[in-house]
């Protein structure tokens, strides 16, 4: 076992771990933030993206060992103060989620993409998506969530709650 | 699944991680881990220890030298893509990286674990086959420099000994225009091909440098420096990039596997290079008419 240091949605944890374990199963099994959802465990589904110093990285391909130090956002840091982000609230808007299982990866595959690039297409949009999987909803729903947060974003002069 | 149990061990210089290849059997080296983490998760490696390089500050830069930029294996695919060094030196990498993957795999994949990888489909072993890169080697007893073209040695194979690690890669600076372009079912996917092309035309518009590479068509990158010699000195036009790609694409021996049949990633890799070859050719005027230096 491996005495850690992570910080995950603004709080700090010591934490012992396995080598072995996956980031997933730490934030998952460790500190009960069942958000971060493993659909296929090797990187193809994009459930299980979380925010590693603001990029994107799938827990499920990431050793805990190797995050010692990380600041790390999970889908449940990103509401701040119970107001949901505006990634969040599109989707909501939009109905771009159904059983849901697929949503967090895709909500903070977005806040990315629009911390990079503001403006989106939808196709830059459809790309940046390319590596999250939804079995329910069709893309359609998802696309124009992202399109109308983008927007939301901009009226708000570009200042995204951060979520932490 | 999860990875099974293994040895762990996180050096925190090159010189502890050479001692701990030479000293432990059966380890594995983890970088990044975009493609070691999916083979232990799924269980087709069962290394007894693991390595992990990730403390090795020392491999984590891109220096620039006169003729050469001198990238540490453990640079992430995004700092490839957003590096200025790597924009303005080689340009062709920057263009390239969009193709990897998604975000999510850019943020932790490294230059050395995709080398080292040496996935027949991948866009670094393509380039660095390409631009002539040397990967720098280095084991407890010693250090060599291997061409790139010496490298890759076969599907997920390499020049590398279980003792070795790779610590910088030597990207020579773009002489001609380079461009890159790739087909995948899907954005981010592996390409099922892919091309690159570097290219000079002198003040007559005739060739007098050309590299032709293409990834996805077998066991390791192709490229064939007899066929780019044979062209030198002809007169660049659209006709002769039909020509070339049509020889090449008769010379390959692609493979066919669930995504695509031989037939089909023969046709892809004509249409690619015939397509990559004119927009090389069109970049490269345009820096002839500016006299700008090549990029
Ligand atoms: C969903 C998904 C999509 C992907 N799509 C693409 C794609 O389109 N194109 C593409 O090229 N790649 C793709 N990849 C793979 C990605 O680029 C990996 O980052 C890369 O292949 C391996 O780099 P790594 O640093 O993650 O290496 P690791 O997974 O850590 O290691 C890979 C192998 O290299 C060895 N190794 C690592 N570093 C060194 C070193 N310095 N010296 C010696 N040996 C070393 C390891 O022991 C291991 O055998 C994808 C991965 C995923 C999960
Ligand atoms: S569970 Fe990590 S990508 Fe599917
Ligand atoms: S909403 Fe069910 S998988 Fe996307």
């Amino acid at each position: 076992m491996i005495p850690m240091t992570l910080t995950v949605n603004g709080q700090s944890y010591q934490l012992t771990v396995e080598p072995r374990w996956l980031l997933a199963d730490v934030l998952r099994e460790q500190l009960h933030l069942t958000g971060t959802h493993l659909g296929c465990e090797h990187g193809v589904c994009g459930a299980c993206t979380v925010l590693w110093d603001g990029r994107p990285v799938r827990s499920c391909l990431t050793l805990a060992v190797t995050a010692d130090g990380a600041n790390i956002l999970t889908i449940e840091g990103l509401a701040a103060e119970g107001i949901l982000h505006p990634v969040q609230e599109a989707f909501w808007q939009e109905h771009a989620l159904q059983c849901g299982f697929c949503t967090p990866g895709f909500i903070l595959t977005a806040v990315h993409l629009l911390q990079e690039n503001p403006e989106p297409t939808r196709e830059e949009i459809r790309e940046a998506l390319a590596g999250n999987l939804c079995r329910c909803t069709g893309y359609q729903h998802i696309v124009n969530a992202v399109q109308r947060a983008a927007a939301a974003l901009s009226d708000n002069h570009g200042h995204a709650p951060s979520g932490q | 699944m999860k990875p099974p149990a293994f040895a762990y061990y996180r050096p925190e210089t090159v010189q502890e991680a050479l001692q701990l290849l030479q000293k432990v059997n059966d380890a594995k080296i983890l970088a990044g881990g975009q493609s070691l983490i999916p083979m232990l998760n799924m269980r087709l490696a069962r290394p007894a220890a693991v390595i992990d390089i990730n403390r090795l500050r020392e491999l984590t830069e891109i220096q620039e030298y006169p003729d050469h930029l001198l990238v540490g294996a453990l640079v992430r695919h995004y700092q490839l893509m957003e590096s200025p060094l790597v924009r303005r030196f080689a340009p062709v990498v920057a263009e390239a990286e969009r193709h990897i993957g998604h975000a999510a795999i850019r943020t932790r994949g490294t230059i050395g674990g995709s080398l080292s990888h040496a996935d027949p489909a991948a866009e670094l072993p393509l380039l660095a086959t390409l631009g002539d890169w040397e990967l720098h080697v280095a084991s407890a007893t010693g250090a060599r420099v291997i061409p790139a073209r010496e490298f890759f040695l076969g599907y997920l194979m390499t020049a590398l000994g279980a003792d070795e690690l790779v610590t910088h890669i030597r990207v020579p600076k773009a002489t001609g225009v380079s461009r890159f372009s790739e087909f995948a079912l899907r954005a981010g996917d592996f390409a099922l091909v892919s091309a690159a092309v570097s290219l000079n035309l002198d003040a007559h518009q005739k060739i007098d440098h050309l590299r032709l590479a293409l990834g996805g068509v077998g066991e390791t990158p192709w490229r064939e420096p007899a066929i780019e010699a044979h062209y030198r000195g002809s007169e660049a036009s659209p006709n002769l990039w039909t020509v070339i790609a049509t020889e090449v694409a008769d010379l390959i021996d692609p493979p066919e596997d669930l995504h695509a049949s031989a037939a089909y990633r023969r046709q892809l890799a004509r249409a690619l290079l015939e397509k990559t070859l004119a927009e090389t050719a069109a970049d490269a005027r345009q820096t002839l008419t500016k006299g700008g230096p090549a990029s």
